[in-house]
């Protein structure tokens, strides 16, 4: 699906270059910043979106990122491995045991002595806990778990812990943000720092964060996730791309929870 | 085509005479065969084709669906609630699969 | 871990350096294979299937809302809804609405058949939209008579494709 709709091409390069208007306005809905923030208020990338696409957000039924949710209920449900537990077995009730689970994630693992993000924490529960074989990144099982979960947290402000062991992995994540990659020689700053508010092309930059993910997107015609983003982002740069899972990717993970602590998990959101 | 789920919804109770909105959505990549994979080669089409929806056997309403058609299709219409049934959603795949969905409608 | 120490203030970037990006997208974006077949339908192929379709009749203004967004923040789900002036009457309904996109490399898009159970005439869905270009509604009434509305959709395409 991540080549859907090249026929689009053509016609947006006549498109182009149209951009660089202001049309961010200073009314959006913001919330304010966590201590030591380079930002003044945070405002989720729903605020940048049309209202059209805005709307297909808002509805939980014609939002098609429930046929996730769906998805990942019914996973959460299906015992799987040899020692045949389903989530629920450990976990019962998702909307209880996992409320609020999906917005404090990356967190540290003792076990790794690194952080790992929520996409990897349900894949050590199938290693280890269900003796099942892990979830490949952007499987629709995998994808489905992770926007169940993550759903569970709708509403619950991004509250990722900084300090204490996460703090070399907060660093790292920090200079991945800020370094500039790739031919365009562009860091993350330079689009969603600098220029948030403002047309590249005919896209409206947002802030970047990551509290809707995993998110449907309007150009995946599917859903998501950050790491999925992350490549895309860097890609468009033309810089390397990380691995899905990568400890180049943990670490801004990590870092953008931070950048976004108190916007409301959206999952799933609804993006262009 | 595996994993295909269907999403209906409709009121569960209608006055008669009202006009009920429907609306429904199910999980599809709708390949447009407009696209090329990575050897250049097109990629068949596969999408649903054909939508339709029936109140007690009657078709209330139905759509042909071509290439254009959004991945996971999205539907919403209207019926005239007269009396109380089942409706019945049916959606035909290019494949031959066809996939259903039934939904109750009391009519007070 | 080397400890880095990076400032959080904002990191300028020169609109020089945006247009650069926006720059190589478009050249990216030329580059992309256009989807096999003709590349893109015109009017005329619209104009010739309706007129197969509906017999000749010669298609009247009016009685058609066509609900688009006046630009599409992606060509992958554009929201379309059509609604039609119409008793709904057994003796006088609408008999079918189709859409067409002028400039997709095929141009049906939908086709919607009511019925006089179906209480008003009006159904929405989400259709694809190889850039801007007009979409075309065609109603057909129970009489025979048909009916036709246009509106034009801006297709943006994302600076940052991702």
């Amino acid at each position: 699906m991540n080549k859907a709709l090249t026929i689009g091409g053509m016609a947006a390069a006549a498109f182009v270059i149209t951009g660089w208007s202001v049309g961010f306005s200073q009314d959006r809905p913001s919330v304010p910043p966590p201590e030591g923030s380079p930002l003044g208020e945070l405002i989720s990338g729903y605020e940048f979106r049309t209202p059209e696409t805005q709307a297909l957000q808002d509805d939980d039924f014609i939002n098609p990122g429930f046929l996730w949710v769906e998805n990942g209920e019914e996973l959460w449900e299906t015992a799987d491995g040899a020692a045949g537990k389903s989530c629920e077995s450990c976990h019962g009730d998702a909307e209880d045991s996992m409320n609020g689970v999906g917005a404090r994630y990356p967190v540290y693992s003792e076990a790794t002595g690194k952080p790992i993000n929520l996409e990897q924490r349900i894949n050590l529960c199938r290693t280890e806990n269900m003796q099942a074989e892990p979830w490949r990144w952007e499987s629709p099982e995998l994808l489905g778990m992770m926007t169940f979960v993550r759903y569970q947290s709708r509403g619950v402000p991004v509250a990722v812990e900084i300090d204490g062991p996460m703090q070399p992995f907060f660093e790292a994540g920090r200079e991945f943000y800020y370094q500039r990659r790739g031919q365009l020689d562009m860091s993350c700053a330079s689009c969603h720092e600098a220029n948030y508010g403002m047309s590249l092309r005919a896209d409206m930059l947002s802030q970047g964060h990551s509290n809707g993910f995993p998110t449907y997107r309007l150009k995946w015609q599917g859903v998501g996730s950050l790491h999925r983003r992350f490549r895309g982002c860097n890609q468009q740069v033309r810089a390397d791309r990380f691995g899905y899972g990568s400890d180049e990717y943990i670490n801004l993970e990590l870092y953008l929870a931070w950048r976004g602590m108190g916007l409301p998990v959206e999952t799933p959101a609804v993006r262009q | 085509m595996a994993g295909v789920r269907p999403r209906v919804r409709v009121p569960k109770e209608a006055a008669k005479g009202e006009v009920v909105e429907i609306k429904t959505l199910i999980s599809h990549q709708m390949e447009s065969g407009q696209r090329r994979d990575s050897k250049g080669e097109i990629i068949p089409r596969q999408i649903i084709n054909t939508f339709t929806c029936t109140f007690n056997g009657d078709e209330v309403f139905s759509a042909d669906w071509h290439g254009a058609i959004s991945a996971n299709p999205y539907m919403q219409f209207f019926m005239t609630a007269e009396e109380s049934g089942t409706f019945e959603f049916t959606w035909k795949d290019d494949d031959g699969s066809v996939y259903t969905e039934t939904a109750e409608l009391t009519v007070n | 871990m080397a400890q880095v120490r990076l400032t959080t203030r904002t990191v300028p970037v020169t609109r020089r350096e945006i247009l650069r990006f926006a720059g190589i997208g478009l050249i990216a974006a030329a580059a992309v294979p256009l989807a096999p077949g003709r590349a893109s339908a015109t009017a005329d192929d619209v104009s010739a299937i309706v007129a197969e379709r509906f017999g000749g009749a010669e298609p009247k203004e009016g009685r058609i809302d066509l609900v688009l967004p006046e630009i599409a923040e992606n060509g992958n789900t554009v929201p379309v809804s059509v609604r039609i002036d119409s008793p709904m009457t057994t003796n006088d309904y609408v008999k079918s609405v189709s859409i067409f996109a002028e400039g997709n490399p095929l141009p049906e898009v939908a086709t919607f058949r009511f019925t006089p159970r179906s209480g008003v005439a009006e159904a929405s869905t989400r259709m694809r939209l190889a850039g801007t270009q007009n979409v075309v509604a065609v109603a057909q009434m129970s009489d025979g008579s048909v009916y036709m509305a246009k509106k034009e959709v801006k297709v943006t395409i994302g600076g940052c494709g991702g």
